[in-house]
């Protein structure tokens, strides 16, 4: 078959990066391994002496850790939307980049628990979430929240993984170990690109999309009623399930660009993702920083505007201690996507990519100023001498943690990388094809596809006949 | 408060038993033989030779002793004392910052300096205001956000309003602590000397604490079970905090023993921020017509009164 050759074409282009392990790999995994385990001993003292050595105390009883938590599993969430929406819609240039969102997703969804366990006093009493679960906390409903999600999203990734799969399996100039091959075989569970079984796949893709989407809202705006269910002046918010949505898609789209560029560098897939997926990616990125810029404004604005005491309070501080975060956050990181994006003539791969680090990196500061200042603001105020008591700044023990999570995740999505190839083989030969048939034959697309649904149902009852 | 037997209707019943048989006088005995330790190694049929409270010696058999309970099991700790709803009013016209209530209860509770269940603010509502001294225990809400929103039933609000923390269920991820609006809990950050205290651990004590989990003002329901009121209301030298039973409509501050609603009613008593919604069961009277003035409640060394110093009235006061 045309689509086949074509398939095991791509993947022999893509196979140098799974065979072949050079010595800037192993630097870099080198590198990623000792803030890794960096991180470990930071976290095995923090077990050992307490929570006492972190910058958290009673007043600001989380820090850093929750932060971190909700800018992975916002990353995470994103990814899961990006990707969901792309193939929903059948957006025409998701091929390459497909990958990249899935990995991230899933990537960033195993990192952003571990921060919430970082959170936690005790934790020799983990399983008492399991064994005395209390359905009125938003915790349990976010462990409920994320476990549906890790599993959906795992269930997502891997029926996008099934025909790459087969495909290795089936390819003869593969030169891997014989257990990798066996990996393969076992993981492509006998799929054999049958029309039936690709139409199978496509419908269930389809559906898993539609609901990762839907799973990825709920369990986003989970996160968020944590934080607006108490009565904090800064978290007490209707806004803040939407808002954290569109946050998380917002650092989310940023994260898929920064990938796209890295991958698009050390593995020369110039020819794959161009500048037209920059662009692509790069306007979601610019729609959702309006949003958020709108979001975050309205929020602000009845704060500022009514003037409650307490929401005073924390506006003082906002504009006053946390200045400079807060304009970088909430003016330079939504502005910017906006101006590179919004000007033709800016919009180029390496500026798109600034903006997108930018976008991140305010996302990062956004959360801090959520969770930090409000903390610092509460109903009785704080009368204390101890400083560290009175304003929060996070120890070096979080800090190694941050940046361990940071390199786990570059080092899963490395790891990934060396498993399957970076770009869906299957998906961008099929696409290829497509596009093909239709300049060929002068038709529209979505004449093309009507054409080829028909054939593929007439093969399916030819093929059911045939058994 | 004189209704402290008919609170632990179950325990006099067992110690009555237990009076019946060694024929000794009711109230004295009380807790005689709660002290004595269980003896394992005693055969069924031995017979324990105990002191009664005039100085004789008695001989029992031990399996008809009843032991008070006065352990309460984290498990026990649940049930509430029964037909109360207790309640504390604070008089905030009689407070000078004597600190006597932080620091008896920081002794009871084993807590370090800086730790305290019992905080006073030096409160001033805006810089015209008048400025007032605030003791603040835990609340005890009866509609209790850090109850709602724990995670695996660790803290509960019991039939007779206490909101309890049971710190070996606690698991220390502080949500609580976000959720309640009055900065009544603590954290246990770090190991200490202080959370090693020979004793059971009750709920109801909250001794001895435990590093990674959450603490906080207990009410102290082992002292009520005692028939005694909480360390901070006896501890106050002025009388501020009364304690009492909103069922029966009684508080006392050991010295005065007032109708509760006639107490909140004449005084025009308040709830701390009421319109949070949270109904707490600790009441405020306002303070007016004080017994002393602010001023006094400076009359503390330097590292407490180093804590009020952004409050509007005592930058006034340094700048004068």
């Amino acid at each position: 078959m045309e689509s086949n050759k074509r398939k095991q074409e791509l993947l022999k282009e893509f196979l140098p990066q799974l065979e072949k392990t050079s010595f800037a790999w192993f630097a870099w995994v080198a590198f990623l391994l000792i803030a890794i385990f960096f991180a470990i001993y930071a976290l095995i003292l923090q077990i050992l002496r307490g929570h006492i050595i972190t910058g958290m105390r009673d007043n600001v009883v989380w820090g850093v850790y929750i932060v971190n938590f909700i800018f992975f599993m916002g990353i995470s969430y994103a990814g899961a939307l990006v990707s969901g929406s792309m193939h929903l819609f059948k957006t025409s240039w998701r091929g390459p980049i497909l990958r990249i969102a899935e990995l991230t997703t899933i990537v960033a969804l195993f990192i952003g628990p571990l921060y919430i366990l970082l959170c936690i006093g005790r934790l020799d009493r983990l399983p008492f979430l399991f064994m005395y679960p209390r359905i009125q906390s938003p915790i349990t409903w976010d462990v409920i929240a994320i476990t549906t999600d890790l599993f959906g999203c795992l269930i997502y990734l891997y029926l996008s993984f099934i025909r790459d799969f087969a495909l290795m399996r089936d390819s003869k100039d593969i030169k891997l170990p014989k257990w990798r091959m066996n990996i393969y075989k076992a993981l492509a569970l006998g799929y054999q690109d049958t029309p039936t079984q690709r139409n199978r796949i496509k419908k269930v893709t389809d559906i898993m999309s539609a609901m990762i989407i839907a799973i990825a809202i709920i369990v986003y705006s989970v996160l968020a009623w944590i934080f607006s269910v108490t009565l904090q002046p800064g978290w007490h918010s209707t806004i803040f399930g939407p808002y954290f949505v569109i946050a998380a898609i917002f650092s989310g789209a940023g994260v898929i660009l920064i990938l796209m560029r890295v991958f698009r560098s050390i593995y020369h897939l110039e020819k794959y993702i161009t500048k037209k997926h920059f662009v692509g990616v790069g306007m979601i990125l610019m729609i959702l920083s309006m949003f958020f810029a709108y979001f975050t404004f309205s929020e602000y604005l009845t704060k500022w505007y009514g003037s409650k005491k307490l929401d005073d309070n924390l506006i003082q501080i906002l504009f006053t201690r946390y200045f400079w975060h807060f304009v970088f956050s909430n003016y330079v990181g939504t502005l910017l996507p906006i101006i590179i994006m919004g000007i033709p003539r800016f919009r180029t791969i390496n500026s798109i990519t600034f903006a997108a680090v930018v976008a991140v990196v305010a996302l990062w500061v956004n959360r801090y100023l959520i969770v930090v200042p409000t903390l610092e603001t509460p109903y009785m105020p704080i009368q204390d001498i101890r400083p560290d008591w009175i304003l929060y700044s996070a120890t070096w023990i979080e800090w190694s943690l941050t940046f361990g999570g940071i390199a786990m995740f570059c080092f899963l999505f490395t790891l990934a990388a060396k498993i399957v190839p970076i770009i869906p083989v299957s998906e961008v030969a099929d696409a290829e094809l497509e596009m093909s048939e239709v300049l060929a034959h002068g038709q529209d697309s979505h004449e093309a596809t009507r054409t080829k649904s028909i054939i593929k149902h007439a093969a399916i009852k030819k093929e059911d006949h045939d058994q | 408060m004189d209704d402290s037997l008919q609170n632990n209707k179950n325990n006099r019943r067992k110690f009555l038993r237990i009076s019946l048989l060694t024929g000794l006088s009711a109230v004295a005995a009380k807790t005689v033989f709660a002290d004595i330790p269980v003896d394992p190694e005693n055969e069924p049929g031995e017979m324990v030779t105990l002191l009664s409270p005039d100085g004789q010696l008695v001989k029992v058999p031990k399996e008809k002793i009843n032991y008070m309970e006065k352990y309460i099991s984290p498990e026990a700790s649940h049930q509430g004392i029964p037909h109360r709803k207790f309640v504390m009013v604070i008089d905030l016209a009689k407070c000078k910052n004597a600190r006597k209530c932080v620091e008896h209860c920081q002794k009871a509770h084993h807590l370090p300096p800086q730790q305290e269940f019992m905080k006073v603010y030096l409160m001033q509502e805006s810089e015209e205001a008048a400025p007032y001294w605030m003791p603040k225990p835990c609340f005890h809400c009866d509609k209790p956000l850090c109850v709602s929103v724990c995670p695996v039933g660790a803290t509960y609000k019991r039939s007779d309003g206490i909101v309890l923390i049971d710190n070996e269920r606690c698991i220390g991820c502080k949500f609580c602590m976000t959720g309640c609006p009055y900065s009544a809990r603590q954290f246990n950050w770090a190991d200490s000397p202080y959370l090693h205290v020979d004793q059971p651990y009750s709920p109801e004590t909250s001794v001895p604490g435990k590093e990674g989990t959450v603490s906080k003002c207990d009410f102290c329901p082992d002292m009520i079970r005692d028939g005694k009121m909480p360390h901070c209301v006896t501890a106050c030298p002025m009388g501020v905090i009364y304690f009492g039973d909103q069922l029966e409509d009684i508080v006392t501050n050991g010295d005065e023993t007032i109708r509760f609603s006639e107490l909140i009613t004449s005084r025009s008593g308040y709830r701390h921020l009421e319109d949070l919604g949270t109904k707490p069961s600790v009441y405020y009277l306002p303070p007016v017509n004080r017994q002393f003035p602010v001023e006094r409640g400076f009359d503390q060394p330097d590292e407490i009164n180093q804590r009020y110093k952004d409050v509007p009235f005592v930058k006034k006061m340094h700048k004068n």
